[in-house]
């Protein structure tokens, strides 16, 4: 694990935050979509909060498919988790609301699983890693020129 | 009513987003480590691979009906309901789906941090 594959971590957990923010917030304006007029889900794109969130998870997704090409998706998941604690801390110094003791306990719950899972291996070694598909050959004569 | 149409959403959600994120995960694997590929062949042949493997495409089409089930569920139950309950039941169907479906080594680190989090966000949201 390098630092630069941390950063895509972190990247993971602030967009995807972000994103699922500006979409709830968004969702709220619209106000409830019932089962008949489901084109209204569709039309929800045109609003600007939607649309922000779309931006973001889109940064969020392509952070994602890096992280998913060289980690486990049992290690990605739990280890990008920090998000649910990020809104948290948000809505505490920005908003001012107050952390009840149960939410504080999910924190630290929370935390302690990222610390978990992140300090354990991130990838299951298996075959697929060793044989890429058509990139072996190139990848040999780049260690040959060397 | 508005309750059973959030739970309807929250089993779209945890059913649409296991499939995404497992034939996600099984695309990036085959395709393999994108910064090693990005830097010998570019960024335009990391794009090309990825959207050419089709599993791709299907993880897509996944993550797609997640989302918009998300969307439904957000206008029918409260954020607070609606995001924990399908995010910690998730991390569990996840955690289950990839030592099946992708063989990943699940251990007892894994299976704990799974946990941990799954209970974490469901206290977070009460």
């Amino acid at each position: 694990m390098t630092f630069r594959k941390y950063l895509v971590l972190a990247g993971i957990t602030v967009f995807s935050t972000a994103g699922d923010s500006l979409l709830a917030r968004g969702m709220k304006q619209l106000g409830s979509v019932s089962l008949h007029n489901l084109s209204g889900l569709l039309l929800a794109i045109l609003n600007p909060w939607i649309a922000f969130g779309i931006f973001f998870l889109l940064a969020f997704f392509a952070c994602y498919m890096s992280a998913l090409s060289w980690a486990d998706l049992t290690y990605v998941l739990p280890a990008t988790s920090l998000g649910y604690v990020l809104v948290a801390f948000i809505a505490h110094f920005t908003f001012h609301e107050r952390i009840s003791t149960t939410r504080w306990l999910g924190i630290s719950l929370i935390a302690a699983g990222v610390g978990f899972v992140a300090a354990g291996p991130s990838n299951t070694p298996r075959q697929m890693h060793q044989e890429p598909l058509e990139v072996l050959p190139e990848a040999l004569s780049e260690e040959a020129e060397r | 009513m508005n309750d059973f149409y959030a739970w309807v959403a929250i089993g779209l959600i945890i059913l649409a987003s296991t499939t995404g994120d497992v034939l996600l995960s099984y695309s990036m694997k085959r395709v393999g480590d994108v910064g090693e590929l990005w830097q010998r062949r570019g960024l335009l042949a990391v794009i090309g691979r990825v959207l050419t493997t089709p599993t791709f495409a299907l993880g897509v089409v996944g993550m797609a009906v997640a989302f918009y089930s998300l969307l439904f569920g957000l206008s029918w139950g409260n954020l607070s309901l609606v995001v924990p309950a399908s995010a910690s039941l998730t991390f569990v169907a996840n955690a289950v789906a990839a030592r099946v479906f992708l063989q990943e080594r699940v251990g007892r680190r894994r299976w704990i941090a799974a946990l941990l989090v799954a209970f974490g966000v469901v206290l977070m949201a009460i």
